[in-house]
């Protein structure tokens, strides 16, 4: 029974399923292009070409994380970035090791900042880095364990909506402020860099950089399954439920908490999963990726894509971050007003973002429909036909669960300059 | 016979001319100034300030300031400066004589050791001046360079003087200098007067006494003067602490308190609130850039006008934006932020990246010394003043005022007030206004304590809210006193911590708090917790 539903839900979820094509086809014809072809060929894609694609896959596999809590659990994280970050320090802490002798010091075991600190051991928390696998579960468990202790704590007490993102942002500031100082012991401002390989392969090399890619194409598509799996298991609905009425949930028996700081603490692992390939492929990773702004930045490549979509999430990380190569290369004093004009025009105009838009639309066309043939009947009737789809509106455009409890006239406005 | 003439008043000038010279002994003494090695120097300026005359203070400033000069050829002293490529010349009685050449004329160079011993001369000479505040520093500056044949000087002018405040001082020269060469009664008197003193000459005398002396019952008087000394040093660092924690808590207040009204009072989130205050410190930067001729009147001016373009800025953003959002907080989240962006990268296109030089006008620097270690700068004080008259216009405008009463109205029951008559939207629009206006105000106050560039905002505003969360939200008692506490924490935090991890301490701090009290220090009760 159970796995007809989820049978028969792979059949429906079309646009994810072509998108799941596409990330293997992805992971199969980018590293092709780049290792057989030479430079000069049509299909040739270079190494600049490749290492920017997979960085679009980091920040679609973020945009999926956050489109979880947010999308379909109503946790709006201004500070998904920390978790992306600290997965990706993770990593870099791995290919610091590393290097090696190979660093200017030429100290087998101290990095260089350390060396140049006059550090003369290595502190606790880098011990075990060296080891591969060691590195990778940190990338899990980091985040993993910083969003269980910050989740069990505001969770349990309550601090939903606003409140929440308000300190998710400060936990974020603070851990940029933390990370810039150099006692901290991981680079300061400079963060981790001068990379040289991963598990012994070169990180120059196109051929790692190809492989690189492909992991990251399928982590993206595994990420995506995971999440899908998720939202379509019964525990999704009720997650869906807590996005859409807290506190009906909590009456109706559900523990809230538990399934909001789950579905956090899955977020924040599958965030650092996408720092840990972000940072091989960039090369670099510094306290500015635990910039508020960036974090705020992954929350409008949801809004534009279109939240409680997980695909829509992946469509909106690389359309916008596509736009910000293309602004920053030909126009880079106008990026910032594109992305600000971003922010406010999906929110006023696309509350369902890109993916939503043709619903929109259609819904647009009938309700002018609609309103035609209102036209024809008697005046009560039509207010009475005007009136109803008010309340339907305003709990899809706005499913936040502090929303007041009685539509307020703005509310009702609001809902009158949508139809 | 017109030639004997000749020769006749040639004699007599010559005689006139010698006499003057000879007759002027000051001249005598000062003219060791000329020589090359500095024990000349030193040994003329000791000769000259045995006279009391008016050209010594002339002379011995000019030194001080590099503008003293001799003219080659007669080896005359004057005062040079510089005017194109010659030199204007006055003598020291301050009459003009013409330009001449560089060539013409020789510097009278001054190393560290003659500027010590210039600037004891002219202090000692400000001693017997008429102007008080003049004598209080002149017996400061003679307590950095203590000597002992100063002391016939000091007691002479002890006598003499007429005011307590310099009387007072000059018993602590006095101190100071009986503890190094003193009898053993007169230490021992010197050691005990000398405790509770903050400057650093008395306190630093006492040390190199403990050091020193032999006698025991001198040196428990001087051990006992110390460990006073120390207690009291330590109790004025904390109070220096205290003031720099209140003056960063209000500048907290004064960046929170738009925020109190936009988020506490209307509920709505606005994230472009760090902007409105880089606006109000940019409105500073232009009102200083159009009346370059008024510096002193140009924060007057710019607190209204800033008020007034954060104001307006504020509607504009209400009456575009946040009216179709309200009741979708995380939607204004994001769509306040994005216009954050865009008002950041309006001013960058304007301005440039680059930080604009804000002036401080003259009576806002400088600061007020209460001792020796004690001092609390104008800027900072003036701040924590300006800050609380803002809170105090704010609670009377929301509290006393018709518009403040609709205010309330609004907030505590929509339906209600709009049944009683109130334009709701006009309310909304208005108090919005407000808010940013208020943040612009703090823009002002801002930009005279820190850089003015287009991320001023961005530091503000992750601190801003903590503030207004911390405080409680709609409660105006409770931004102050979290501002405040915010503010102090920080600054007491610091000496043990650093800067930055005291900042994440505080941040830590609230964190957890929020934790424990969802809805800050002061929450409101009863049924508009509800919504």
């Amino acid at each position: 029974m159970s796995r007809s539903i989820i049978v028969s839900f792979l059949m429906r979820d079309k646009v994810g399923n072509a998108l799941l094509a596409v990330l293997l086809a992805l992971a199969i014809i980018v590293p092709f292009c780049s290792l057989v072809f030479e430079p000069g060929d049509t299909f040739y894609l270079s190494s600049y070409w490749v290492t920017l694609l997979g960085k679009y896959l980091c920040y679609a596999l973020l945009a999926v994380a956050v489109d979880l809590v947010w999308g379909y659990c109503g946790i709006l994280s201004l500070g998904h970035g920390a978790f992306f970050a600290l997965g990706g320090y993770a990593m870099g802490m791995y290919l610091m090791r590393q290097i090696g002798e190979r660093g200017v010091y030429a100290n087998p075991l101290l990095p260089d900042f350390m060396v140049f600190l006059n550090w003369t051991e290595l502190p606790w928390y880098w011990q075990g880095f060296d080891m591969f696998g060691f590195a990778m579960l940190m990338v899990l468990l980091v985040p993993g364990a910083l969003a269980f202790l910050f989740g069990f704590l505001a969770f349990r007490s309550r601090v939903t909506g606003v409140y929440l993102s308000i300190i998710t942002q400060a936990l974020t500031y603070a851990l940029m402020l933390a990370f810039f100082r150099n006692d901290m012991g991981f680079g300061g401002n400079n963060g981790l860099t001068d990379f040289k390989d991963i598990l012994g392969f070169n990180l120059q090399h196109p051929g790692t950089r190809a492989a690189l890619f492909s992991l990251s194409a399928l982590a993206l598509a595994g990420g995506y399954l995971l999440c899908r799996f998720i939202v379509n298991s019964k525990l999704g609905r009720v997650l869906i439920a807590i996005r859409d009425s807290e506190s009906r949930t909590r009456f109706i028996g559900y523990r809230v908490e538990r399934f909001k700081l789950f579905v956090f603490v899955v977020s924040a692992m599958l965030a650092g999963v996408a720092g840990a390939l972000y940072v091989p492929q960039v090369g670099i990773i510094n306290p500015g990726e635990f910039a508020p702004l960036n974090s705020i930045e992954s929350i409008v490549w949801v809004a534009v894509g279109g939240r409680g979509t997980l695909f829509g999430a992946i469509f909106g990380a690389w359309m916008v971050n596509f736009g910000k190569t293309w602004f920053t290369g030909a126009f880079p004093e106008l990026w910032l007003f594109f992305l600000g004009g971003l922010f406010v025009v999906t929110t006023l105009w696309l509350p369902k973002g890109v993916v939503g838009l043709s619903a929109q639309l259609s819904k647009m066309r009938r309700s002018k429909a609609a309103s035609v043939a209102v036209s024809e009947k008697s005046p009560v009737q039509a207010q009475a036909v005007e009136a109803e789809p008010q309340p339907q509106q305003a709990s899809q455009v706005a499913p936040e669960p502090e929303q007041q409890a009685e539509p307020t006239p703005k509310n009702l406005d609001q809902g009158a300059a949508n139809v | 016979m017109k030639t004997m003439l000749n020769k006749l008043l040639g004699l007599v000038g010559l005689v006139v001319l010698s006499f003057g010279v000879l007759a002027d002994d000051w001249q005598q003494a000062a003219s060791g100034l000329t020589g090359k090695s500095s024990n000349d120097k030193l040994a003329a300026i000791e000769a000259m300030l045995e006279f009391d005359d008016p050209r010594n203070a002339v002379a011995l400033q000019g030194m001080l300031d590099a503008e003293l000069y001799y003219v080659k050829a007669d080896r005359q002293l004057v005062i040079a400066t510089k005017s194109g490529r010659s030199f204007l010349l006055t003598d020291l009685q301050g009459e003009s004589l013409g330009e001449v050449a560089k060539s013409k004329i020789k510097r009278i160079t001054v190393n560290n050791r003659i500027r010590r011993e210039i600037r004891s001369g002219l202090a000692m000479m400000a001693l017997a001046g008429p102007d008080e505040d003049a004598r209080f520093s002149a017996v400061r500056s003679l307590m950095a360079n203590v000597e002992a044949e100063q002391l016939p000087l000091v007691e002479q002018r002890l006598v003499a003087e007429t005011s307590a405040k310099v009387q007072d001082k000059l018993r602590e020269l006095q101190a100071i200098i009986l503890l190094e060469n003193g009898d053993d009664a007169q230490r021992q008197s010197s050691a005990e007067f000398l405790g509770g003193r903050m400057d650093a000459p008395s306190r630093n005398a006492l040390l190199r006494a403990q050091a020193d002396e032999q006698n025991a019952e001198v040196l428990a008087a001087i051990n006992e003067s110390v460990a006073r000394n120390q207690q009291l040093l330590k109790l004025n660092r904390a109070a220096e602490n205290l003031y720099f924690g209140l003056s960063l808590g209000a500048v907290l207040l004064l960046a929170a308190v738009g925020l109190a009204i936009t988020f506490g009072v209307m509920g709505v989130i606005n994230m472009a609130h760090g902007e409105m205050i880089m606006l109000g410190a940019y409105t500073t930067y232009v009102v200083q850039q159009l009346m370059p001729g008024h510096i002193e009147l140009s924060l007057v001016v710019a607190i209204p006008a800033a008020f007034l373009v954060s104001g307006a800025m504020g509607v504009l953003i209400e009456r575009g934006i946040i009216r179709f959002l309200y009741g979708r907080p995380l939607e204004t989240l994001l769509a306040t932020f994005g216009l954050s962006l865009v008002l950041q990268q309006l001013v960058r296109s304007i301005f440039g990246p680059l930080n604009q030089a804000v002036i401080t006008p003259q009576w806002l620097s400088g600061s007020l010394e209460i001792n020796g270690v004690l001092a609390l700068t104008y800027n900072r004080l003036y701040i924590i003043i300006f800050s609380f008259m803002v809170v105090a216009a704010l609670w009377l405008l929301i509290s006393k005022t018709f518009f403040g009463l609709q205010v309330r109205a609004v907030t505590q029951n929509r339906a209600m007030a709009n049944a009683m008559g109130i334009r709701s939207s006009w309310v909304d629009a208005m108090t919005f206004g407000l808010g940013s206006g208020v943040a612009g105000i703090a823009g002002v106050a801002l930009s005279q304590l820190t850089n003015v560039g287009p991320n001023l905002g961005q530091n503000y505003i992750i601190d801003s809210f903590m503030v207004v969360v911390f405080g409680g939200v709609g409660n105006l008692f409770g931004t102050v006193v979290a501002a405040m506490t915010l503010g102090v924490a920080n600054k007491l935090a610091e000496p043990f911590t650093g800067a930055v991890l005291a900042k994440i301490l505080v941040l830590v701090f609230i964190i957890l708090f929020i934790q424990k009290r969802p809805r800050g220090m002061f929450a409101l009760k009863g049924r508009m917790v509800e919504d």
